[in-house]
């Protein structure tokens, strides 16, 4: 018997779980994928939002800003890179400046701090390069840029080190509600029993919650595309560059990550399913607009590549969070989409209250660790650290990624650290082996051969991504027999 | 590890290997070649066809034997040293190199002077910025060429090409003999960037069909690839006709899509580049702009041939040998300059002085037939005629450094 069961391993569930693994009590997460942030959480614009945008009053503005406030400590804990780069939203007329004070009075009113209307004068010294009919902007200096992917990674492995259990390929399909407890079983007829269910699900929070009687909701699809830009012609953005809402929505903005390649993104198409993530030459082209119309030298000719994330978009236009009406043994975190990331350690910290308001009898554990040591990327170490890696553990000197620089070393440590089946896919996210330009054209088998070495996982069974999507069909004629 | 040498290296595949030897026949004391891979010869060790050597050797060789001669010249030679796992990671304008290496640590080199011998990488789907989902089954060609030749693993069975480079063409021919069904090969262009003989033996042979002016414009597939939408361009805007689109089924798609010179290394020692080529610019001796190191190979610029290679590393070799020893002339350069349809030649440069010179350039599409002219101010150094010139074929045409006064001019247009 669990005291909490976690469906979902997204930023908000790995948060969740995270927060939960202080407490005595028993949790176990439960994730459809072979990974965890295998839905929005890989592929979105890994902006920690100031919280201006959201209207008062909401979950949403709520949990933004308290969760802004809280990346410090937590990346601090984790070892999670963020950069309070600040953000701006330009205004290109009149009407985008109202807008720019519309926000700015939200922002006030949300408790953002550090905000500022900017002339263009003001708004070219924080970023150069701006289009030449910027006529002002909205300065927020908590904008803070992070690794969404990393987050979760950091968050999960927290919480396991700390007791969490993790279950992969676990996609809850029936859930029946008893006396005292809830049932929740899969497709393979894999039964979890547990005093809650915190539904993290995403995209399927809406089944999810479903499931168990409340359906006062529902979650549809909005597609998101970017182009992600070549390192070496990055340095031209150094802050998030946002444009005034206008009536196409949000806009497309144009930032740095904190791997230092810069991004066009998102496009924002409303009801695109749930399950397609393909890019189109039309997002394409939007991108490549709504950038140049931002700042004209975005060099968008210069790819590393394109992809697509999916938000979570809830009917209700706010997070759906805490003890659902309909069930009290659910308590939801459903319907996450902008600004999620930004409020997972806040929905993660109310999520706790919340199971305490339903009845959980929860006690600081004296053993929690906060802490999760990540050595350092080997392309980050000076020199010298690197010699001294080399001589603690000679696979530092063998580098298998060429474009980032990832050694044997590091590559082997995070096999080791999936907490899932560790596919290729799953290693780049960890460890950025073939997320440079050659995008995995020389480091792909070599990071193949050793998953199959540490993980003892035969090369054709090795996946992308998990499910089905195995990198190789079979031996050569000359192998096959062997 | 400190160590010093004469000439270092960068790379052991065909270009440092055959640099490495000239360099030491011209009288470097002691050569250090830096090898990334486990073993020496670079990207030939995975190309087991044949068709190398009829131009250096003449004798066609598979690609492992064609190294092979070379690594065991090099290893019976007193003076050269090949450091293998170890990779360059910083080279600096006053010769010295860090690398790290799992038997060493990390590596510094002192040399007097450089040899840049990389090589190249291919072009991605990122860098194309292909449509459609992100599955497993999406391959340059190189890479599934590594999966089949050295580890002999299948990529798959049901193959889509787009590009018509060599390595995709070569492929093609493999993965039909491994039991694969090749269904096309796309070629955006109205020509293909491979050599006319890779189009005879690997696809005609094979009854493998080449579509020019077509490209894809969709890759299908949550998991792994199940198939990709094909659409032909127009030949003037390159943009796909959507009215044509159509669905083809494979499990796999390889792209051969262009080579990149591989010069994070030279760009960050401040080497002045070849905007058309990638990569660095050189004068006849293959020296760059920074004096002492000298570049070779598909880092210089992308070769069709690996005998090319060998020469041009060859003259590189020689020359930094020449350098350490403080025997290098140093003298005024002339620019030579593309024009009409020559998209680059290399060197970019030429010291004035005796003999002859050979210049290799790119067209920019096909010319057929082709006149050629080498012009210096307004005397003709040279003009022939060719029956066809292709971008897929590298040309060279040799000039007597003699009649060289100032800058050089090397212009195709239409016979």
């Amino acid at each position: 018997m669990y005291d909490v069961v976690v469906i979902g391993a997204g930023v908000v569930g790995c948060a969740i779980a995270r927060q939960l693994s202080r407490y005595k009590i028993r949790v176990a997460v439960l994730e459809a994928g072979s990974d965890v942030a295998m839905g929005a959480s890989r592929a979105n614009s890994a902006i920690v939002h100031a919280g201006y945008d959201c209207e008062p009053g909401t979950n949403m503005a709520r949990v933004n800003v308290a969760g802004n406030a809280l990346y410090d400590s937590w990346c601090r804990e984790l070892s999670v890179p963020l950069k309070r780069c600040g953000s701006l939203v330009l205004a290109f007329d009149e009407r985008d400046m109202e807008e720019v004070k519309r926000l700015y009075d939200k922002g006030i009113a949300n408790g953002v701090p550090g905000m500022k209307i900017l002339n263009r004068a003001e708004a070219l010294e924080k970023q150069p390069g701006l289009a030449d009919d910027v006529v002002g902007a909205l300065w927020a200096e908590t904008g803070a840029i992070t690794c969404p992917y990393e987050m979760t990674i950091a968050c999960a492995e927290n919480a396991h080190a700390n007791g969490v259990e993790f279950y992969f390929n676990f996609k809850a399909e029936k859930i029946i509600t008893l006396k005292d407890a809830v049932e929740v079983e899969d497709d393979k007829n894999v039964l979890f029993r547990s005093r809650f269910v915190v539904n993290a699900a995403g995209l399927h929070s809406d089944d999810i919650s479903h499931l168990m009687g409340d359906n006062s909701f529902t979650v549809s699809g909005r597609k998101g595309e970017y182009i992600l830009l070549d390192r070496s012609v990055s340095d031209f953005v150094r802050t998030v560059v946002f444009q005034a809402p206008g009536p196409l929505g949000k806009g497309i903005l144009v930032s740095p990550t904190v791997d230092n390649n810069a991004f066009v993104g998102p496009t924002a198409w409303n009801n695109s399913g749930k399950e397609n993530s393909s890019v189109s030459q039309e997002g394409l082209d939007i991108l490549k607009t709504a950038g140049r119309k931002s700042m004209p030298n975005v060099p968008v000719n210069r790819p590393i590549t394109a992809f697509a994330g999916i938000r979570a978009v809830p009917s209700t236009g706010d997070f759906i969070l805490g003890q659902s009406p309909f069930n009290p043994r659910l308590i939801q975190a459903a319907g996450i989409s902008s600004p999620g990331l930004s409020s997972a350690p806040a929905i993660a910290e109310e999520t706790v209250e919340s199971l305490k308001k339903a009845g959980l009898s929860m006690q600081l554990r004296a053993d929690f660790d906060p802490i999760r040591v990540k050595n350092k990327p080997f392309r980050l170490m000076t020199n010298e650290e690197r010699e001294a890696a080399i001589a603690k553990d000679p696979r530092y000197g063998r580098i298998i990624c060429r474009c980032e620089t990832v050694t044997e070393a590091e590559i082997a440590n995070a096999i080791e650290r999936t907490l899932g089946v560790p596919t290729l896919d799953g290693i780049k996210r960890r460890t950025r082996a073939g997320m440079g330009r050659c995008q995995g054209g020389f480091c792909a088998p070599r990071v193949m051969e050793l998953i199959s070495k540490y993980a003892y996982i035969p090369m054709d069974k090795i996946t992308k991504n998990g499910g089905e999507s195995n990198l190789v069909v079979g031996r050569t004629r000359g192998e096959e027999n062997k | 590890m400190i160590k010093t040498c004469d000439v270092a290296i960068i790379g052991g595949g065909p270009a440092g290997l055959a640099a490495a030897l000239s360099a030491r026949k011209a009288g470097a004391e002691n050569v250090l070649i830096l090898e990334r891979d486990s073993f020496p010869g670079g990207i030939l060790q995975q190309c087991i066809h044949n068709g190398f050597g009829l131009h250096y050797f003449g004798q066609e060789l598979t690609g492992p034997e064609y190294a092979q001669r070379f690594i065991d010249e090099a290893e019976n030679t007193d003076g050269i040293e090949i450091l293998l796992d170890t990779m360059v990671i910083e080279v600096h304008g006053d010769k010295s190199i860090i690398a790290v290496s799992n038997k060493y640590g990390l590596v510094n080199v002192q040399a007097k002077a450089v040899v840049l011998a990389m090589g190249c990488r291919e072009r991605t789907r990122g860098a194309l910025s292909t449509p459609g989902t992100r599955p497993a089954g999406v391959y340059t060609a190189g890479c599934a060429q590594r999966l089949v030749n050295m580890e002999g693993l299948m990529p798959g069975k049901k193959i889509v090409i787009l590009g018509s480079g060599d390595i995709g063409l070569i492929m093609a021919r493999r993965m039909t003999w491994e039991g694969a069904k090749v269904q096309m090969v796309c070629e955006i262009m109205p020509f293909s960037s491979g050599l006319n003989r890779n189009i005879v033996q690997c696809l005609k042979d094979n009854d493998i069909p080449l579509y020019f002016n077509t490209t894809i414009v969709e890759i299908h597939g949550k998991e792994r690839v199940t198939g990709v939408t094909v659409a032909e361009v127009d030949p003037k805007t390159r943009l796909p006709k959507m009215e044509t689109a159509r669905f083809v089924e494979c499990d796999t798609l390889l792209l051969s899509v262009g080579l990149i010179p591989e010069n994070e290394l030279t760009t960050a020692a401040g080497i002045e580049m070849d905007r058309v080529t990638s990569g660095a610019k050189v004068d006849a001796a293959r020296q760059t702009s920074v004096p002492g190191i000298f570049a070779c190979g598909n880092v210089l610029h992308v070769h069709d041939l690996v005998d090319n290679v060998s020469q041009e590393a060859q003259i590189a070799g020689e020359n930094a040998a020449k350098y350490a020893l403080g025997t290098l002339p140093v003298a005024d350069t002339v620019k030579v300059i593309p024009e009409g349809g020559v998209r680059y030649v290399v060197p970019q440069q030429l010291v004035k002085g005796e003999g002859n010179v050979a210049l290799y350039f790119r067209v920019g599409s096909a010319y057929k037939p082709a006149r050629l002219t080498v012009k210096c101010g307004d005397a003709e150094l040279k003009t022939t005629k060719k029956q066809i010139m292709t971008p897929g074929e590298m040309e060279k045409v040799v000039i007597d450094l003699g009649k060289v006064t100032g800058d050089v001019t090397v212009k195709v247009e239409e016979a």
